[in-house]
């Protein structure tokens, strides 16, 4: 399958400093739209159309809303999540560079259908660049009497890998240090200042203004049965021609990476991130979905001339260095297993660190209180299975 | 645990203090001791509280920074396109390295995680600014225009 561009369809054709670019390509539509019907019919519509969280974790939309409207309290939020921070992905910052106006069309569909008043995009430090435009989009938007209903305002991150996670982001926007919170309360119930919150990626508030307007059944129609729509990647690494791609769910990492990013010499690829799975390039055919692998659609190549433990080496060192250090297997953990790690990128690996390491897997995946520290050890794991003779030939005798 | 979710009401001023720590980095380079007690004392919190916010973010200093930072990424997908020649490069430049500032106070100089600019590794941000597809002689040149 070739690309598709739903997400991205106005990236590259509209103007991102003109709102009248955007109407002119049924921009507000959705909202028009959305307005006239009740926040549960609305609601309702998102359900329906199958459509999944954007930001890795791949939770039903429409059943996080419904809670969120159905919870008690008058004041509740919307947030919108653009602390893109997971390593090897941009694709938010070129929607937001391309596109702020779909997102704000989402953002504002999403207020009236939980009803919100106030709603916060989360701008991660590294983005400060796009502030300006996003602001003017904003303005824009409210001056043309589209945001009479829902106040937006951003917040600027201030350098934190973790923030990306949601409950961290809501203390970081409380003012606090951006650690996780213990739940349940999950937001929907109890979020931002304790009231429900949904907290959405970008990608996933892109979507919305489409499904609105062209209805749950043609979402539905596309992808696989448990992932339905497009994916927008982040490709990078080994490959000639690096960007953004948006492809049908279901569609194959060897399409993406070969035909698409025109990767040669494939070694492995890791789809997701610091924390994705790591793919053999005998298992290219895998298809893209929730089912399988995806993630938040970061794509990083390695050809086969790249050493596999350096790089787990270098994945678990920064995951180490952005554990927040609230829990103790995630905190510890990290550090253990980079340990081990740089001990083997240097060919002193012991026989025993095998059974460490897995033993550390099994006690993060179980016992750390959010998704950094339960799968940080994935890339360990994938690498010991499927380049199993790199670490063995690491090992001191 | 205790403080979330239990509806005690915070000030609007406590809730904005992230924001009023980015405010005085950017106004003051860095986050003084002083910035901090007395942001503590005006907002009712404790200088251990608002310390541990300071020390959290990464885009946050409490030590005097220059006039201009230099954050290179060293993230995987940067680090697959040598990163390390960018590093090497701006530090024959400057005459520092990562962690350091100039005498003159002209540059700080850190590594950072990925900033988001893969499809144009190796990337570097001085200020706010992104610079991508980076060589060891393009460096000379984009520092130029950081006085």
């Amino acid at each position: 399958m070739p690309e598709k561009r739903v997400v991205l369809a106005n990236c590259g054709v509209i103007d991102p400093e003109d709102i009248a670019t955007y109407i002119n390509r049924d921009g507000f539509k959705a909202l028009k739209k959305a307005l006239k019907l009740p926040g549960e019919t609305v609601v309702e519509e998102i359900k329906a159309s199958g459509l999944r969280g954007r930001g890795g974790a791949g939770f039903p939309c429409g059943l996080k809303w419904d809670l969120a409207r159905k919870a008690q309290g008058d004041e509740k939020y919307v947030i919108c999540n653009a602390d893109e921070g997971e390593v090897g992905t941009f694709k938010d910052r070129y929607i937001l560079e391309n596109d702020p106006f779909s997102l704000i069309e989402g953002i504002a569909i999403a207020g009236h259908a939980i009803g919100a008043r106030k709603a916060y995009i989360y701008l991660r430090a590294e983005y400060r660049f796009l502030l300006g435009l996003l602001e003017k989009a904003i303005a824009q938007a409210k001056k043309k009497g589209f945001l009479k209903h829902l106040d937006i305002e951003v917040r600027q991150g201030a350098g934190a890998y973790v923030c990306g996670e949601e409950s961290a982001l809501m203390d970081s926007i409380e003012g606090k240090r951006g650690e996780v919170r213990y739940r349940p309360p999950f937001p929907p119930t109890s979020g931002l200042w304790g009231k429900p919150t949904i907290i959405n990626n970008v990608e996933t508030l892109m979507n919305i203004p489409r499904i609105v307007l062209n209805g749950a059944e043609w979402f539905g129609g596309m992808g696989t049965e448990k992932s339905k729509g497009t994916k927008v990647f982040s490709v990078s690494g080994d490959v000639a021609r690096p960007g953004v791609y948006e492809l049908t769910l279901g569609s194959s990492l060897k399409e993406l990476v070969e035909e698409l990013a025109l990767a040669k010499k494939v070694q492995a690829v890791q789809v997701g991130g610091a924390t994705g799975r790591i793919i053999p390039c005998s298992m290219l055919d895998t298809p893209l979905s929730f089912e399988t692998v995806l993630g938040a659609g970061a794509v990083t190549v390695f050809n086969k001339s790249r050493d596999m433990i350096d790089i787990v080496y270098r994945t678990l060192e920064f995951l180490a260095e952005e554990s927040c250090g609230k829990c103790a297997p995630c905190r510890e953990g990290t550090e253990a297993m980079a340990g081990i790690l740089e001990r083997f990128s240097r060919g002193e690996g012991l026989e025993k660190d095998i059974t460490v390491l897995g033993e550390l897997a099994d006690t993060m995946m179980l016992a750390s209180l959010c998704g950094l520290g339960q799968a940080a050890p994935i890339p360990v794991m994938d690498s010991l299975q499927y380049f199993r003779g790199a670490y063995d030939n690491r090992i001191r005798l | 645990m205790s403080k979330i979710g239990e509806g005690n009401p915070q000030s609007q001023e406590k809730r904005d203090l992230l924001v009023l720590l980015e405010r005085a980095q950017s106004r003051f380079g860095y986050l003084s001791r002083e910035t901090i007690a007395e942001l503590a004392k005006s907002l009712g919190l404790s200088i251990s509280e608002v310390y541990g916010v300071a020390t959290f973010y990464s885009f946050l200093s409490i030590k005097p920074q220059g006039r201009n930072v230099i954050r290179i990424c060293k993230s995987l997908p940067c680090y697959l396109k040598d990163a390390q020649t960018i590093i090497e490069g701006v530090r024959r430049e400057i005459g520092i390295r990562p962690g350091e500032t100039t005498a003159d106070g002209r540059f700080s100089f850190e590594l950072t995680n990925c900033i988001g600019a893969c499809d144009k590794a190796p990337a570097m941000m001085v200020n706010d600014d992104v610079h991508g597809d980076l060589t060891p002689k393009k460096i000379a040149k984009i520092l130029q225009a950081y006085k």
